[in-house]
């Protein structure tokens, strides 16, 4: 397995290179952390916060860079730790200038294609898979209609009742429409609800939605994309909003990145990145049962 | 009251959960991309032993159960409890029939069974792996039959009833395996 992955990781860094795609050698422990509601990051005593993705650094090179570039390496997430989740983890993620969704989508089918996945990647949007799995349209449905639907097929939490909306869609996500999603290959899902959406454009067609993706295989998630946001003052208003989501949640509220604001105002280029999950890839293209079995020290064993 | 945080969850922990103790059998940390994590647990409530399963939203705390384990020795029946002392501090506990459910067919006095108890109370009690016990009904032996494969049905002092060779008479004593019901030697024989 060891082998395997040492192949993998080169498999990754030929196709970016066939892509003329720049390696970063990126810090990974940074100075800020990213504001989103649901991501915590690990503090390093005097120091910061590891990086959850390398984000933040390849968007502010990009300002100055102006051409596609990637990272490949370990990034750190507090309190993820199950079957399919480990605290550190390793990351491909990149981003190339100019390129629409579709173009990102693209990139991702010749990544996964070139490491070995069974078929080329399928399409479709949230809101219709959702509908599908759940009978709910999520451009009408509202926080209560979302909340009755997960009381009835018993997978509420009991003291869930103040959930918000993204609360609910999260929950329905996970446990209803998830598991149904890429049965037999990647299976991209498009134009994720706008409710949470951070340093990402909106669907200019129906904000409601975002320029968002996930990539999902055996019902894991592999991948996410999007076409990210340039726009300094909706960035810091987003930022904002997940600063008080979670404060509300009880979690702690790291300072915004004025660092990747002030690159956005000199002016982030127009571009898509995607970050794919390689521990994930290894373990669906060998068949392993969990991630430990392809992470060469696995938490908390190791 | 002692709380577990969801991150603490790991089979075999012993939580509260709407007023019932409740051992956990499986967790699995559930998280969608950018969203809200989740734990989704099978619980198996351990009044009743059926298996349920829950979500949690993962950082969310429950009350722990102070459940723990005892090997205690069965003393007697008295017609509605069943009776039990700890062999060390002699402190003496009593059972309701509904912990001793099925044991209660495998135990004699003297015994010692693995017993759980919550808050003090025995939650579950379960018999020893092996019971010797006495034949106290079966139909009248085969003489000289050791070792074809017939068997018949026979009643042991506790109540319980298993299948034994065609030989075996009534009054002696057997060796049978509490978990499979099954007949396992004389008891003396190797």
């Amino acid at each position: 397995m060891i082998a395997r992955r040492a192949a993998l990781l080169a498999a990754l860094r030929q196709v970016m290179a066939d892509l003329d795609v720049l390696e970063i050698d990126g810090a990974v422990l940074s100075a800020a952390a990213p504001a989103e509601r649901a991501l915590d990051c690990l503090a390093v005593v005097e120091a910061g916060w590891l990086v959850p993705s390398p984000e933040h650094g390849l968007k502010r090179l990009l300002v100055e860079l102006r051409r596609d570039c990637y990272q490949l390496g370990h990034v750190f997430r507090a309190g993820e730790h199950g079957r399919w989740h480990n605290p550190e983890f390793t990351m491909l993620e990149w981003y190339r200038l100019g390129a629409s969704m579709a173009d990102a989508v693209d990139t991702l089918d010749a990544v996964l294609q070139e490491a070995g996945a069974p078929r080329r990647v399928r399409c479709r949007r949230y809101a219709d898979v959702f509908a599908e799995a759940t009978g709910l349209d999520v451009r009408t449905a509202d926080t209560e209609a979302l909340a009755a639907h997960a009381r009835a097929q018993g997978i509420a939490p009991a003291d869930a009742d103040a959930g918000d909306r993204v609360f609910w869609l999260d929950l329905l996500m996970a446990f209803c429409v998830q598991p149904t999603l890429g049965r037999d290959g990647p299976e991209v899902i498009t134009h994720f609800p706008a409710d949470d959406a951070v340093l990402v454009e909106l669907d200019p067609h129906d904000p409601r939605f975002a320029q968002r993706f996930e990539c999902f295989w055996q019902g894991i998630e592999l991948a996410n994309g999007a076409v990210e946001l340039t726009d300094v003052e909706q960035a810091r208003k987003r930022m904002v909003r997940e600063q008080q989501a979670r404060r509300a949640a009880g979690s702690a509220v790291p300072p915004i990145d004025e660092r990747l604001l002030q690159a956005m105002t000199a002016g982030l280029p127009r571009c898509a990145g995607v970050a794919l999950g390689v521990d994930r890839l290894l373990a669906l293209l060998t068949g392993a049962e969990q991630l430990a079995d392809v992470v060469p020290f696995a938490w908390p064993a190791r | 009251m002692a709380q577990y945080s969801t991150n603490q969850f790991k089979g075999g922990l012993k939580i509260i959960l709407d007023g019932d103790p409740y051992s956990i059998v499986e967790n699995e940390f559930v998280k969608p991309g950018k969203g809200q994590a989740f734990n989704r647990v099978k619980v198996r409530n351990l009044k009743t032993n059926r298996v349920v399963e829950r979500t949690f939203k993962s950082g969310d705390s429950v009350e722990a159960a102070d459940v723990f384990n005892l090997d205690l020795q069965f003393l007697y029946h008295d017609g509605e409890f069943y009776h039990f002392m700890d062999p060390n501090s002699f402190e003496q506990y009593q059972a309701a029939e509904a912990a001793v459910g099925d044991a209660a067919k495998w135990i004699k006095p003297e015994d010692k069974c693995d017993v759980t108890l919550w808050n003090g109370v025995p939650l579950q009690v379960d018999a020893p792996n092996f019971l010797v016990a006495k034949v106290i009904e079966t139909d009248p032996g085969v003489r000289g039959n050791t070792s074809s494969g017939g068997t018949k049905p026979a009643t042991l002092e506790t109540g319980a009833v298993v299948q034994v060779p065609l030989f075996i008479e009534q009054g002696e004593v057997l060796r049978v395996d509490t978990r499979k019901a099954e007949y396992v030697s004389r008891a003396g024989d190797s």
